[in-house]
């Protein structure tokens, strides 16, 4: 009943991206291109331009001040939206401990990108793995659909805990893929997403300063109210994923479990891999062989109850990752051994790097893959396959 | 001598922590009454940043927003387009920056904010190198000055920042100096009246930084206005230049002999910076034509 008849709309990744922020009526939104996620930028200032946007659009020199507007203009109380890849998502880096720090609820769009050195522009998750430490909210998206509607959960989100939020899609298989996306009618999220009225903010009537040095206890406390802010996350990201569900018939989990139930073995994997993963499961499921797909949507914070109560007992999984930290090797490997350790019935647990720099995986290697490491021993480093 | 004539209103209090003498916090006394309560200042590490005050104090009025070293004008831009979008345009947007912030590592952003012509009222204090760090050049020290990373004297120039800036063509820059008061105050108010981008440079003879004796800073900041190491002028929309003092009055041997950072200049080297100020102040001349 809240669906206009005619909201499907063919969208790229990126333009389904512009859209939720069209929606989402930002009050600034610092702007610097990049490829891959240039046609979000010009797909907005054309809105702007067309008088769709009412927002405060800046167009600074760097991806740098980019963030630092954004910072700054939420703790004026303004909504803010920007979005980046790779490069730009590294340069930003100090800044993102800052957002976080500060408490700003700015959400970010990011378009997964491999970083150089080489220079390259194909999807990998590093980028904003590297960024893990940062206290940004990270949630993964498969399609421009779930980008449109991660977008607008992560408004709801960010303001009413005072945590910025990224949200990534993987470079051209979602950014530059075209699909039909179902943008909801403006009255519909104008219901869903409240007015940001943050309790503190750069005031004239209020002098209080933001960012002021401090002492040992008081960064000590700002840590702990940190904490204390990301333990609500999972909860919060649920509730608002299933009220999402209940406006537009499609609900969100910070994890997703496709065909898991009786699994015995589990791929576990983020991004656009999800939908080939689901394309190798169905295969495998069709040859006689029990195996699940295990989507991570959020990966910050970690969902690790969920994550426990997904994989415990079931015998084998498989982490596919596409990125690779040197001395580590796949990062949601390393995250999964972690949650999983100590506990019982915990999975055997392989990581790949499967299509790090973007190399193409396909569903017929996952179903390789499956048939080959469900029977081999673990390694505790991540294998790399092509 | 003149009186001095800033309206005090209150907006910035005793108790903060800027060294005994400091004329940077003279400065930022006149900048703060003369902009008033409706404004929001963003304030990159710098002197000023420790001047504002460590949480939970501060010892200035309006809300103050501490950001990184690089982001002056950017984050400066932010809160100005956040106000904007939430119906209040007349709010002044301060950024009060040193040096630091300003000629080095915050230039890029600054470039950008000018280019965009952002409605902020950019404040540099400027002086002459990482004095908050202890002492190492910036781009802004001046030739042949001893700082605690060029032990042997500054091998170059100071960078023109106002040069800099006219090429960007914003509506307001000027030069200001805690000896003319009364001209600074004069130029905080035209600033504040013009919508756009408005940088004021204002020079702050650091004690222990330049070593300077505790009551000798506005003396100081007077001899390098009367030598003409530190003109006073406004330049209007990048073009327009107007010098607010006329003449330059004595060589720069007196300024240089009250700094520890000159000590032990030889005169070839005092030859050398007086060069540099004569060229300078001509080139000044030359776009002022007598103005």
């Amino acid at each position: 009943m809240n669906k206009m008849p005619n909201s499907l709309q063919l969208l790229s990744g990126n333009h389904a991206v512009s859209w939720a922020a069209r929606l989402c009526k930002p009050d600034v939104a610092p702007l610097y291109p990049i490829t891959p996620q240039t046609p979000i930028l010009e797909k907005i200032t054309e809105f702007h331009a067309a008088g769709a946007m009412k927002t405060e659009l800046l167009t600074p020199e760097s991806e740098h001040s980019a963030m630092s507007a954004c910072i700054s203009a939420s703790l004026t109380g303004a909504r803010v939206f920007t979005a980046t890849s790779s490069q730009g998502l590294l340069l930003m880096h100090e800044l993102l401990h800052y957002a976080v720090g500060a408490r700003t609820a700015i959400v970010m769009f990011n378009v997964n990108r491999t970083p150089a050195s080489p220079w390259g522009f194909w999807p990998d998750q590093l980028d904003s793995l590297a960024q893990r430490d940062t206290g940004w909210i990270q949630l993964y998206s498969e399609t421009p659909q779930e980008s449109l509607d991660t977008v607008i959960q992560s408004f709801v989100l960010s303001e009413k805990l005072n945590l910025p939020c990224m949200i990534n899609h993987d470079a051209f298989y979602v950014s530059h893929s075209v699909e039909p996306v179902d943008v909801p009618d403006q009255g519909l999220v104008d219901g869903f997403l409240p007015p940001f009225a943050p309790e503190h903010m750069l005031d004239t009537n209020v002098g209080s300063s933001f960012g002021a040095p401090i002492d040992q206890a008081t960064w000590n406390r700002s840590r702990k109210e940190m904490a204390a802010a990301n333990d609500l996350v999972c909860d919060e990201i649920t509730k608002i994923g299933r009220e999402w569900g209940a406006l537009t018939g499609r609900s969100y989990e910070p994890l997703e479990k496709y065909r898991c139930d009786d699994a015995e073995v589990v791929v576990v994997t983020m991004g656009s891999m999800c939908g080939t993963a689901r394309e190798a499961i169905d295969d495998l499921r069709n040859q006689g062989i029990q195996a699940g797909l295990l989507k991570v949507r959020l990966f910050r914070p970690l969902p690790k109850q969920a994550l426990q109560d997904a994989l415990r007992g079931i015998p084998c999984a498989i982490v596919l990752d596409r990125n690779y930290s040197p001395g580590t090797g796949g990062i949601l490997h390393q995250e999964l051994k972690s949650v999983m350790y100590g506990q019982e019935n915990a999975p055997k647990i392989h990581g790949l790097l499967a299509g790090v720099g973007g190399l193409n995986v396909s569903a017929e290697n996952i179903r390789d893959w499956v048939k080959k490491y469900q029977k081999a021993k673990v390694e505790p480093e991540s294998q790399w396959v092509e | 001598m003149e009186a001095i004539k800033y309206e005090e209103n209150g907006q910035f209090h005793s108790g903060h922590v800027a060294c005994a003498g400091c004329v940077e916090a003279l400065a930022l006394r006149v900048v703060l009454n003369t902009v008033g309560q409706d404004a929001v200042a963003v304030v990159p590490p710098s002197c000023t940043a420790v001047i504002c005050g460590g949480y939970p104090f501060s010892s200035v009025k309006i809300p103050v927003f501490h950001t990184t070293l690089e982001s002056g004008a950017a984050s400066a831009s932010g809160v100005k387009r956040a106000l904007v979008a939430k119906g209040k345009p007349d709010t002044t947007v301060l950024c009060l920056a040193g040096d630091g912030g300003t000629y080095d590592i915050g230039l890029q952003a600054l470039s950008s904010a000018a280019e965009r012509n952002e409605d902020i009222l950019y404040v540099c204090f400027d002086n002459e190198g990482y004095m908050n760090t202890g002492g190492q050049k910036s781009s802004s020290t001046p030739l042949n000055a001893v700082t605690g990373s060029t032990p042997a004297g500054k091998l170059t120039r100071k960078k023109n920042m106002v040069e800099i800036l006219a090429a960007h063509r914003i509506p307001y820059i000027a030069t200001a100096s805690p000896s003319d008061l009364n001209d600074l105050t004069d130029k905080v108010k035209k600033a504040k009246n013009i919508r756009g981008m408005k940088v004021l440079i204002i020079l702050i003879p650091c004690l222990p930084g330049w070593g300077v004796a505790d009551d000798r800073a506005v003396a100081c900041a007077r001899e390098a206005v009367n030598a003409g190491v530190f003109p006073l002028f406004e330049v209007e929309d990048g073009t327009k230049y107007t010098l607010n003092v006329k003449e330059k009055v004595q060589p720069v041997n007196s300024y240089l002999a009250m700094q520890k950072r000159y000590r032990q200049l030889s005169e070839e080297k005092i030859s050398a910076i007086q060069a540099d100020v004569d060229e300078d102040w001509q080139r000044l001349m030359d776009k002022t034509n007598g103005r």
